[in-house]
């Protein structure tokens, strides 16, 4: 009897199984074997002999990491970009997204809309070509702008000061159009009812933005402060890769962007995969908080 | 009573001023770089192009069109849009279903959910997913560029979502009728899922279009880099290589040379694409993100 009901199972649960076995094949090749990989942080590395043929050193590669000149600064770059970032992000879209709410027009509010989020659908490599001959100091756009309006051109991408802030900037310009959506979905869902009770009971403009439309909107606002947490490592390799050069390294340099030139241009494999491993390690850890807090606080479950 | 109106209409006339600014910073730079692209190159040097052509020409597209990489770059971004796209679908697809079953249809599923969730709470980083191709003999061919993001496990869990809000009755009926899971996932979830995974495609797309840091790291003849990368290493990397060690003047010069109309050139063949078919696309992504971010 019982061995019938396992057959039936098998039976019926196969053709699942067989449907799950290419990705699973994939992420095992292209996911599983990378973690195995990371073998790498503790050997001196040496391509021809593979992950676990290379000399073991034990932990020489991170020794090597924490006493580099400058890594505590790559690493504080790295989170104060990230924070300012994840801040700006979250407070941007909000505002927009009620501001965008108070229109009465809805060409208006659409033609808004289309074109805020358009360069949200724009790599970084056209964004960084675009950006660097807009803030060029020399004839470009931005500088123009400025000339007009009275004040010295200033030489965003060549600066350290200004550096870091233009990446903050920047970001938010190609970003805050898509949170936008989400938080004019978040507004539409709101009872309109809420809204004719507060008129009847003479409540203004602002009175209903404060009690009724930021209530409605708090759970995924909350969701969204949980999930950015993730990203506390990650300053954004693409935007700082295309717009990054020698000069502003001090301010502008990133762990990712490290990563990459220690292992892919120095050939430093070894040193390379112990900062990407330390970033991993910490990563995870702001993940699994994030999606701990988002189950909390916004009841959130991702699957 | 008048004096809230008169506030009110103030608030309003500034607000609708406020969005249309920033509505308009947001497509200034890429109005800007088209009229520079369209400009006599002289008139573009001396930084007197605004929003508008000075000058008009197309020279620096006839110049960009000879360069003899440009071409297959964009036939290189092609298929692998193409093939990458159907594969990440067929994959997803695949995976989506028997993870939207109950553990009691599909005892396994669990154990599934977490091998793919693993994926997004923990990454090898850089140097081992390089090393890993480069064992695999990957480098320099087009399947480098697919297989290792074959399965988009993001979407993967937003269409088995989706799957899991559709009425299991029609499953059930279907079952009862003798169809097998095969026939129950192709003849019933695909088709009532269309607007779902046309949502899926199209971020497929603009990912596989916009990629451009593995084409530089895998590929290693130029022949073989898709477009934007190609853009990456015509556009940028000059910039940072001829840049480097360069005094602040001297940094301030190179960046004005006039190779500007020929470079806005290239920037805009490269978005063009994508700006073509933005209008049509943003209904579905507007549902795309509506539907991954505000789930039931």
């Amino acid at each position: 009897m019982k061995k019938g009901y396992a057959s039936r199972m098998w039976a019926r649960e196969w053709p699942m199984h067989l449907m799950m076995l290419p990705a699973v094949l994939l992420i095992v090749l292209f996911s599983y074997i990378p973690f195995a990989g990371l073998a790498i942080a503790f050997e001196r590395f040496n391509p021809s002999k593979g992950f676990f043929g290379s000399p073991f050193v034990g932990w020489d590669n991170f020794e090597y990491v924490v006493k580099m000149p400058g890594f505590g600064q790559v690493l504080w770059n790295t989170v104060y970009i990230a924070c300012m970032k994840i801040a700006g992000g979250l407070l941007v879209p909000v505002a927009f997204a009620l501001l965008l709410n108070e229109v009465v027009s809805t060409k208006f509010k659409r033609t808004v809309q289309t074109l805020i989020y358009l360069p949200h659908f724009l790599s970084w490599v056209i964004l960084g070509g675009v950006l660097t001959d807009i803030l060029s100091p020399s004839g470009g756009l931005v500088s123009s702008l400025l000339g007009w309006l009275g004040a010295d051109p200033v030489f965003f991408l060549g600066d350290e000061k200004t550096f870091p802030y233009v990446l903050v900037v920047t970001d938010i310009w190609k970003e805050f159009g898509f949170g936008t959506i989400i938080y004019l979905a978040a507004i539409t869902s709101i009872n309109p009812v809420l809204y004719e009770a507060a008129l009847c009971d003479g409540a203004s403009r602002w009175r209903q933005v404060w009690h009724i439309t930021l209530p409605g909107m708090a759970p995924i606002i909350v969701l969204m402060m949980t999930l950015s947490l993730g990203n506390v490592l990650n300053a954004g390799f693409d935007q700082v890769f295309n717009l990054y050069s020698p000069v502003v390294y001090r301010t502008g340099d990133i762990l990712d962007t490290l990563v990459y030139r220690l292992g892919l241009v120095d050939a430093q494999y070894g040193v390379a995969t112990a900062v990407g491993l330390f970033k991993s390690v910490v990563s995870s850890f702001c993940i699994v908080v994030s999606y701990i807090c988002a189950y909390r606080f916004a009841n959130y479950r991702i699957f | 009573m008048n004096r809230t109106g008169m506030g009110r209409s103030a608030f309003q006339l500034l607000n609708y001023a406020l969005l249309a600014c920033v509505a308009i910073a947001c497509v200034a730079p890429l109005v800007n770089v088209l009229a520079i692209s369209l400009s006599e190159s002289a008139y573009a040097a001396a930084g007197s192009v605004k929003l508008w052509p000075v000058h008009f020409t197309i020279e620096s597209y006839i110049y960009a069109f000879q360069d003899k990489l440009l071409l297959p770059s964009y036939w290189i971004s092609v298929q692998r849009v193409a093939l990458g796209v159907a594969i990440n679908m067929f994959l997803t697809i695949l995976v989506a279903y028997p993870l939207s079953k109950e553990v009691r249809e599909f005892r396994l599923r669990t154990y599934y959910v977490w091998l793919l969730f693993i994926t997004i709470l923990f990454n090898g980083g850089l140097i081992p997913w390089y090393v890993t191709i480069r064992q695999l003999n990957l480098m320099d061919s087009l399947w480098a560029l697919i297989l290792p993001s074959a399965v988009p496990v993001f979407n993967c869990i937003l269409l088995l979502n989706f799957f899991r809000q559709l009425p299991k009755e029609l499953q059930e009926s279907a079952h009862v009728d003798g169809a097998g899971h095969w026939t129950i996932l192709w003849r019933i979830m695909v088709p009532l899922s269309k607007p779902a995974l046309a949502t899926l495609v199209l971020f497929a797309c603009v990912n596989h279009w916009n990629a451009w840091f593995d084409g530089l790291i895998l590929m290693k003849r130029p022949e073989h880099y898709p477009l934007q990368t190609y853009l990456q290493t015509k556009v940028i990397s000059f910039n940072a290589n001829a840049l480097l060690g360069a005094t602040k003047e001297e940094l301030e010069s190179l960046m004005a040379v006039s190779d500007r109309t020929l470079k806005a050139a290239q920037i805009f063949l490269a978005a063009l694409p994508i700006m073509c078919v933005y209008p049509f696309l943003q209904k579905y992504f507007v549902k795309g993100i509506v539907m991954g971010s505000v789930k039931e």
